[in-house]
């Protein structure tokens, strides 16, 4: 166990973000409500799932909806408290022993650490993603069959609803309406799982992962390309290019952010081109017509000189960026992961092929 | 018939005049001062001695000025400010203040409160205005606010809750009462949002000296019946009331006069402008005679906003930057000997050794005495000027939006220490009285409307939506001072909002047109 104080969390929401693959939204908010929270009750008790016992219980908090809306109209603060014991009533436990993330990436990485300082629960260093993905199912608790309700969500207005699916693709379309309803922001805390099921279906080690990301990206007078490779060697990653955004087509579809960015080569990549494809979070990138990274693998993009990660909605033309591409968790690159979050659930025409095979072809191509 | 453009910068007070055609009459630089009034004097006296022109045929002055950048930086002469945050309960996660320097709360007293009110995401009411709690706060803030923000959820989709308040304010604390509404400021983004309006609040006594020390100095020297605007920082002018209403709008107005300035010195509207300093160097970049904004928040004396700003890189490059030599390694800046370049500049008989210098020695530039830097070894000249190049160089890459080369417009004092030939860069234009293109950038500006709004393209048709921004950015222009008849649009932004089912989109539209 140790203690997460207002310097790491300042580290999470970097790190997270990054893993956010441009998804999750500005973590600034996010951000911003953490360190109130730290502020006014204390730091908060992080746990590994090494230091856990298998009966516990937990229950992740997150927010859901548009990030755009949450930058404007953002929580009270007590409702994540009455949407977590809410669900800690319906489930008739008192005893929650903790709470973990849904998600690593912009306001989700931020939220438990509100919920636990506010409760006094420690945070357990394990969320169900490792990166971000823009639906209720994509978890790999639901991989490994986990239901994802009873759930609970709530607005700040004090309204609070509960769920009980019959899958978790309804649980998805069912709280994607009361989103909607409620101002296209929600709370919600769903998969409440005990200590087994997050050793078993958890990615484990994600805060602290997050903040040794964010320490190196936020460390001072470095040069971002040394930076670069430390945080390479740390996730196991490649940069894929370094360019410039010369054209960012959007458009709005079913709810979500769609689109295409273009990118034009700088410095090393000059002379190349890459297209990256995102809904929400980046989802395929092309180098000069040939994918070097799909989903579930990481599509990161960083700001040329600081590493800052860039999420979806601040892509501009002319910004500076690299692309970063890492190896998703292995629970993904299993047949039901790549069936509920690879390329073909995101609508393209394309077989999900690793990312390391896919930068060894690159580059025995010489693409 | 005369326009009078003056630019009160860090160092130097530059005024110009131009005459109908826009045809430069006349340029003077004095030192600025510490009470601004008297640079602006002198500059005028001599300015209107020198020309000997006749002050009747006067009709449009313009002031640029760094007074509200500088008051914020030194935390100096700002107002107690009253902040009002309508949307409880939402937002009460994070308060009014969060992640401020401490020092900055202090000085604006950091009084806040949070009332019910705001829209949500698609114009429906989040809470209704209670006019009682407005009151209540109202009296108990009686004599300890000089100002108040008022800062709604969702104002960009509807601002006439946080109207209504500013009205309530007048009613109560009387018409004269500074209000700064945050629907008027920024954008999207609520506590960037409120940061920006607070800021505009707390600048309300400095905008209110500045102008009327402006007023004052031009009545002074006799010019009274003259137009009287100053330089918002997208290159356009506002009117003195507007300015009252907006002085954050003021912030960052130096670099943009000079890139437009620049633009209009050398007869081209899409272009990159180098402006060099004493010290620093900006760069900035043209789009159809206007600079091009930032994309990311800004942040004004370490407070994070999402105001409106021109996206321009300095670097630590001028005139006066020290050349050093360690080991063979050669290093530009980006310390400078700054005002003090007329005595500690080698070629001025100092000590420290200079941009200017190697200049001299290069021939490239003629002051000072040459044979002080006759002893300068012309390989390691070559070196330095090789260094300035390169920083030169890698800034221009960062601003361009693709990989041709551009044109550069090189401006400033300083700029006698760019070498002519720079990577990147297509075909230098050195134009005539550079070194006073921000007083000219001043003089020629236009007057422009904004608004910004998240229209629902299902139930308001795209072409209608477009058109009520239009109509309401018209608005703002004709509020700010321009001629309706020449209003013309020069900008429109679309962002498609997630989430949404009804095809959600941020419209923001801009105008221009010239002074009435």
């Amino acid at each position: 166990m140790r203690y997460l104080d207002k310097a790491a969390v300042e580290n999470i929401a970097v790190g997270a973000a990054f893993l956010g693959t441009g998804g999750g939204g500005d973590p600034y908010i996010g951000k911003l409500m953490a360190l109130s929270a730290i502020e006014k009750f204390g730091p908060v008790q992080l746990f590994s799932v090494d230091e856990i016992k298998d009966e516990d219980f937990f229950i992740p908090a997150a927010m859901m909806g548009a990030p755009s809306v949450l930058v404007e109209k953002f929580p009270k603060g007590d409702e994540f408290v009455k949407v977590f014991q809410k669900l800690a009533n319906y489930l008739g436990k008192d005893q929650i022993t903790g709470t973990f993330p849904m998600e690593a990436g912009g306001v989700n990485s931020m939220i438990p650490i509100v919920v636990a300082a506010q409760l006094g629960l420690p945070l357990i260093d394990c969320d169900g993603m490792g990166r971000a993905f823009p639906e209720l199912q994509m978890v790999t608790f639901n991989l490994d069959g986990m239901p994802a309700t009873p759930m609970a969500i709530s607005d700040e207005k004090g309204n609070i609803g509960i769920f009980e699916t019959i899958n978790n693709t309804w649980t998805e379309r069912l709280a994607r309406v009361a989103t909607v309803e409620m101002g296209a922001s929600a709370l919600v805390s769903l998969y409440p799982a005990t200590g087994a099921q997050m050793k078993q279906s958890g990615v484990h080690h994600i805060v602290t992962l997050s903040e040794q990301i964010g320490e190196i990206i936020t460390s001072k007078n470095r040069e971002a390309n040394d930076k670069l490779q430390e945080l390479l060697k740390l996730v196991s990653g490649y940069e894929l290019f370094q360019g410039k955004i010369v054209d960012v087509i959007r458009e709005t579809k079913g709810g979500f952010n769609l689109g295409q960015m273009h990118l034009e080569g700088i410095e090393a990549f000059k002379g190349g081109e890459m297209k990256v494809h995102f809904q929400n979070e980046n989802l395929i990138a092309e180098k000069n017509g040939q994918v070097v990274a799909m989903t579930p693998d990481l599509i990161c993009l960083v700001d040329f000189e600081t590493l800052s990660p860039v999420t979806t909605e601040s892509l501009k033309y002319g910004k500076r960026v690299r692309v970063v591409g890492l190896p998703a968790h292995e629970k993904w690159r299993t047949e039901k992961g790549v069936q509920t979050v690879g390329p073909r659930y995101f609508g393209y025409d394309y077989d999900y092929v690793a990312i390391e095979e896919l930068v060894k072809k690159a580059v025995a191509e010489n693409v | 018939m005369y326009r009078i453009g003056i630019d009160v910068g860090g160092t130097n007070t530059d005024a110009i005049i131009l005459d109908e055609n826009h045809h430069l009459i006349h340029a003077v630089k004095s030192p600025t001062s510490l009470d601004i009034k008297i640079g602006i004097e002198t500059s005028l006296r001599n300015l209107l001695q020198e020309s000997n022109i006749d002050k009747a045929q006067i009709t449009h002055a313009m002031l640029g000025t760094t007074q509200c950048t500088n008051a914020i930086v030194e935390r100096k002469k700002l107002a107690q400010v009253g902040v009002i945050r309508l949307g409880y309960p939402a937002t009460a996660s994070v308060l009014p203040y969060t992640s401020w320097p401490e020092d900055m709360v202090q000085k604006l007293s950091g009084q806040y409160a949070l009332v019910h009110g705001g829209y949500e995401y698609d114009g429906q009411v989040l809470g209704e205005v209670d006019e009682t709690e407005i009151t209540a706060l109202l009296e108990k803030w009686r004599g300890s606010v000089e100002s108040i923000a008022v800062i709604g959820v969702f104002s960009s989709i509807k601002n006439d809750q946080e109207l209504q308040i500013r009205d309530l304010i007048h009613e109560v604390y009387g018409e004269e009462f500074p209000v700064s509404c945050s629907s008027l400021i920024g954008s999207v983004g609520l506590i960037e949002r409120e940061n920006a309006t607070i800021l505009n609040a707390a600048l309300c006594k400095v905008i209110e000296t500045t102008t009327q020390g402006f007023v004052q100095a031009l009545k002074e020297e006799g010019i009274t019946d003259a137009a009287v605007f100053l330089c918002q920082n997208d290159g356009t002018l506002m009117s003195i009331d507007y300015a009252k209403q907006f002085p954050i709008l003021t912030i960052a107005c130096g670099p943009t006069n000079s890139i437009r300035g620049a633009s209009y010195l050398a007869k081209i509207k899409d272009t990159m402008v180098l402006d060099v300093g004493g010290t620093t160097s900006d760069i900035g970049v043209l789009q159809d005679g206007f600079p091009r904004e930032s994309s990311v928040a800004v942040e004004v004396g370490d407070i994070r906003t999402n105001f409106r700003m021109p996206d321009i890189i300095s670097v630590g490059l001028g005139g006066g930057s020290i050349v050093r030599s360690d080991n063979g390694k050669i290093t530009v800046g980006p310390d400078s000997v700054g005002y003090k370049i007329g005595q500690e500049a080698l070629v001025f008989g100092g000590n420290t050794l200079t941009t200017t210098d190697i200049a001299v020695r290069l021939g490239l530039a003629d002051v000072g005495d040459k044979s002080l830097v006759a002893h300068l070894d012309e390989g390691f000249a070559k070196r330095v000027e090789a260094e300035i190049s390169s920083i030169i160089e890698q800034a221009i890459d960062k601003m361009k939006t693709s990989s041709g080369d551009v044109e550069l417009v090189l401006v400033g004092g300083g700029s006698v220490v760019i070498p002519d030939a720079i990577r990147g860069v297509s075909r230098m234009i050195k134009p005539e009285n550079g070194g006073v293109a921000n007083a000219i950038g001043a003089c020629i500006a236009q007057i422009s409307g904004q608004y910004e709004q998240i229209y629902i393209y299902s139930t308001e048709p795209r072409e209608d939506s477009l058109r009520d921004a239009q109509e309401k950015a018209v608005k703002q222009a004709v509020l700010a001072g321009a001629d309706p008849a020449t209003v013309e649009l020069v900008e429109v932004e679309e962002t498609p909002l997630a989430y949404h089912p009804g095809n959600a989109t941020r419209l923001r539209v801009k105008v221009v047109g010239n002074m009435k």
